[in-house]
């Protein structure tokens, strides 16, 4: 049977969802623009008055932000409340750039926790739960975010952090541990490590895990699954937007269902702006209608996904989102071409290799170069030239076909390749690119 | 009659082959041949030692990724003419190597030849009716 935190929300119809989205979103333009001098000039600038919004049909009226902006009013530019009311901050990885900082009134950090606390009950989680958070604490949203949940749901609450892996494994096996969140690749690194230790999942008591912050393919999930003998389900979130938990997936599997009650989600032509659609691929945008320290409007994210309101069978009404193909600055443009990590991922655990790799792009004579160094196993090595040459081939042959362009793949020794604890460095650019 | 041959996969990245070597040593592993084939990216280690099955559990102890095959060990006369014979009789048995390599023997008259073929047994049995000496795995390990 499907557990639901807040069913009312989580399963209220398409119209009183609408009702409740244009009573907040209309309170939330006002209080932006009496509050937030750097977005009223955005409006002003546009000739939009908070009177022009009247419902969430008057949403594309209003002036993007984008990433730039948030860098541009570091750091207390957008803020919308006075900092006496304000009562923690978070930051971004800083890895695309200058940091940015999120700031949160008591009410922003239950609303978020509550958004947690959502997408541990949709994977099963209960009081009677031990859920072991190894997302990295601190100024990353992953561990605080997933922690104020569990202590929401109620769950005996493991502040591991990430990290010291052999001791996450010892914790988990002591104490029990059924729901595990982490990054994918932290993930996929503790069930290496839980072979290497000579445990089986049989001997976890691992049932969920909820990972996210990074983004992963669905063989990623399930080499993730097998490893653990769990299920593993997606969360999505960013720092911008409160953290993980703006969206959440389900029984199903299939999508993340996006609070609707708290961000109103648009797709749009990353390079027009103009909103697509339901059902088409394009960027993905979110305003906070409920946020009151850091609620930014028509946030332009960067994931590229589609938006769905098919009838999901868990009972939800809530939109749902695809997993996105990565962020649109994950994206490499390699001799004019677009390529996402994860499509490289896809080919290599098709071929039967674990997702240990690192894409190097670089410009040797004005042309793109792109080497790809994947790990190999016991069982791909071979004692001939020939035949670690011709597994190479093939590799080189099934990513051709997947991007268009021909990549040099190079198999690597098992473990050669740093594992992460947080997000796993899977691309280094050398090219120098002039603006 | 088959010798197994251990073969470890060496990135090119200094300090590689001195690790794989310095394993053995500590673990009083004794080498009786080798060969390296090599690439740009990466050779390949092939040994023949002693103690093969120590050898290979110790190295993946030490997380390199290493595999055991099965070759042939042959003796030929250590003169001119004497691998010539040894590749006459493959060649006429249609038999391909994939490689080889070969080493002198305490005795002066004697070389070993290590040879890796697609086709164990029909190489053996060529060889034995040429009258070529296949060495016994003990022969090779405790030489």
């Amino acid at each position: 049977m499907e557990n639901y935190w807040n069913k009312e929300i989580e399963c209220m119809s398409r119209e009183d969802m609408k009702k409740l989205q244009d009573e907040r979103l209309v309170a939330q333009v006002k209080h932006v623009y009496e509050n937030v001098p750097y977005y009223k000039k955005l409006m002003d600038e546009k000739g939009v008055t908070p009177d022009d919004i009247k419902s969430t049909a008057d949403l594309h009226k209003l002036p993007f932000l984008t990433k730039a902006d948030l860098r541009d009013a570091y750091p207390y530019g957008l803020l919308a409340m006075p900092l006496s009311e304000c009562v923690r901050i978070q930051s971004t990885s800083g890895t695309t750039g200058k940091r940015v900082v999120a700031f949160y009134t008591q009410h922003d950090v239950d609303l978020w926790e509550d958004c947690c606390a959502r997408a541990i009950t949709a994977v099963g989680g209960t009081k009677d739960d031990v859920c072991q958070v190894a997302y990295g604490y601190g100024l990353f949203t992953g561990g605080p975010g997933l922690n104020g949940g569990s202590h929401k749901v109620g769950c005996l609450t493991l502040p591991m952090s990430s990290g010291n892996t052999e001791r996450q494994i010892q914790f988990m096996r002591d104490l029990g541990s059924t729901i595990l969140c982490c990054t994918p690749s932290y993930a996929a690194y503790i069930g290496e490590t839980v072979k290497e230790m000579g445990l089986t999942p049989d001997d976890l008591k691992l049932k969920a895990g909820i990972f996210g912050a990074e983004p992963w393919t669905e063989e990623m999930r399930r080499e993730i699954e097998k490893s653990l003998g769990i299920k593993a389900y997606d969360i999505y979130g960013l720092t911008e937007t409160s953290g993980p938990g703006v969206a959440f997936e389900c029984s199903a599997q299939k999508g993340m269902h996006i609070n609707e009650d708290h961000f109103i989600a648009e797709i749009i032509d990353p390079d027009t702006g103009e909103v697509l659609p339901e059902g088409s691929k394009g960027e993905l945008v979110f305003t906070s209608i409920t946020k009151e320290a850091f609620p930014l409007l028509r946030y332009r994210t960067r994931d590229i996904c589609v938006l769905s309101r098919e009838k999901c069978s868990c009972g939800r009404t809530l939109i749902k989102m695809s997993k996105p193909m990565g962020r649109s600055d994950d994206m490499l443009i390699i001799r004019g071409v677009n390529v996402f990590p994860s499509q490289i991922e896809t080919v290599l655990i098709e071929q039967g290799y674990a997702p240990n790799y690192q894409i190097e792009v670089d410009r040797v004579n004005n042309t793109d170069t792109l080497d790809i160094n994947v790990e190999m196993s016991e069982e791909q090595f071979s004692d001939t030239i020939k035949g670690i040459q011709e597994k190479e081939r093939e590799l080189v042959e099934a990513i051709k076909t997947i991007l268009g362009i021909n990549p040099k793949v190079h198999l690597v020794s098992p473990k050669s390749i740093a594992r992460s604890e947080g997000k796993a460095v899977r691309v280094i650019d050398k090219r120098k690119l002039h603006d | 009659m088959l010798i197994k041959q251990i073969s470890i996969f060496v990135e090119n990245k200094p300090g590689r082959l001195s690790a794989v070597t310095k394993l053995l040593s500590d673990n009083d592993i004794d080498i009786r041949a080798l060969s390296v084939a090599d690439t740009k990216d990466f050779g390949i280690l092939r040994l023949i030692v002693n103690n093969p099955d120590k050898a290979c559990e110790v190295l993946k102890k030490a997380d390199c990724t290493v595999s055991l095959t099965n070759v042939i060990a042959i003796g030929i006369n250590d003169k001119p003419g004497g691998l010539s014979a040894a590749m006459d009789c493959l060649y006429a048995a249609n038999i391909s190597v994939e490689y080889m390599y070969a080493f002198i023997s305490k005795s002066e008259d004697q070389a070993y030849v290590i040879l890796r073929v697609e086709n164990n047994d029909k190489a053996v049995e060529a060889l034995k009716e040429n009258n070529f000496t296949i060495l016994k795995a003990e022969e090779v390990y405790d030489m």
